[in-house]
């Protein structure tokens, strides 16, 4: 994986974009890895008497592609400090989701490069279901 | 629309009140099936190999791990107002990394109410505040989440 550096990085720069697209398959993988058994998330019949098109993905995956948009682009160096998402909009299985992000603020702070990004996970439509922000610290070269 | 707050003062007698703690031992199993789970091929979560030539040492746990440690019941149930709830959001600050061996202990109260007249009618909004402790007494993440209990079905709009 490489290294971002805080000098690298400018203000408008592009955040990596990571593509998603969950499975059933997966939605069941998270249910069983996070202990979110609520059936709207797998049981097809179960998310249709709950007024929704069909199962819909944990907000809390989309909480986790974010967050491996952000660590994915920051590198092993990198430390997340801070990651919030809102939701939105329902997200489904089986559509091409893009996370995205901007650089929108770098300074320095008791000797850490800190820089912050405006997030989202967009849908197939290229809507922002998930909106959110993220803080890291960068490592700074010659340190 | 009637003026009075949704809100009454049991509501409020449950601000702050922890849930009992429940401790977790972060098992590297664990850790390294919920990286597959949200499909992160990061080696760091999952390479004991790479991760120990990392600047950790070993295996971390993605930052969203900490949602697979749940918090303990609260010490009584809320009344929710209305009978449908959206999650709203999360907000996760880290202060410390999770690794695999940590034991980390959870807990977690709601920290603040509002109400807001949206196109879902009257809508109460819930934030908890979820804390993890680790082994050495060190606060090494705290998650806010907004839970939104609203009257009106949304297909009502």
């Amino acid at each position: 994986m490489a290294q971002l550096y805080y000098e690298d990085v400018n203000v408008g720069d592009e955040v990596t974009p990571l593509n998603k697209n969950a499975s059933s398959q997966q939605l069941v993988k998270y249910a069983g890895a996070s202990g979110d058994y609520y059936q709207i998330h797998y049981d097809d019949g179960f998310a249709r008497n709950n007024g929704l098109p069909g199962i819909i993905i944990h907000g809390a995956l989309k909480n986790a592609f974010l967050g491996q948009l952000v660590t994915d682009w920051m590198g092993p160096e990198g430390r997340l400090k801070k990651l919030s998402v809102s939701y939105r909009q329902m997200d489904l299985p089986n559509d091409d989701l893009v996370c995205k992000g901007t650089v929108t603020d770098k300074r320095v702070e008791d000797g850490a490069g800190i820089v912050e990004c405006e997030i989202a996970l967009h849908n197939g439509e290229g809507k922002a279901t998930t909106p959110g922000k993220a803080v890291v610290a960068l490592p700074m070269r010659g340190n | 629309m009637p003026d009075e707050s949704v809100i009454t003062d049991e509501m409020r007698s449950h601000l702050d009140v922890e849930s009992d703690p429940i401790t977790y031992d972060v098992e590297k199993g664990a850790v390294i099936k919920f990286a597959q789970a949200i499909g992160d091929s990061n080696p760091l979560f999952q390479d004991d190999e790479a991760a120990r030539k990392g600047p950790y040492g070993g295996i971390i746990a993605p930052p969203t791990f900490l949602r697979s440690l749940i918090a303990g019941e609260a010490q009584s149930e809320f009344p929710r107002p209305f009978p449908n709830n959206l999650d709203g959001g999360s907000e996760y600050e880290f202060f410390e990394p999770v690794r695999v061996g940590d034991r980390i202990t959870v807990t977690k109260a709601i920290v603040e109410l509002s109400e807001r007249q949206g196109r879902l009618g009257t809508m109460l909004f819930t934030t908890a505040e979820t804390r993890y402790v680790n082994q050495l007494g060190q606060l090494a993440a705290t998650q806010r989440t907004t839970g939104i209990s609203y009257a009106t079905p949304e297909e009502e709009e």
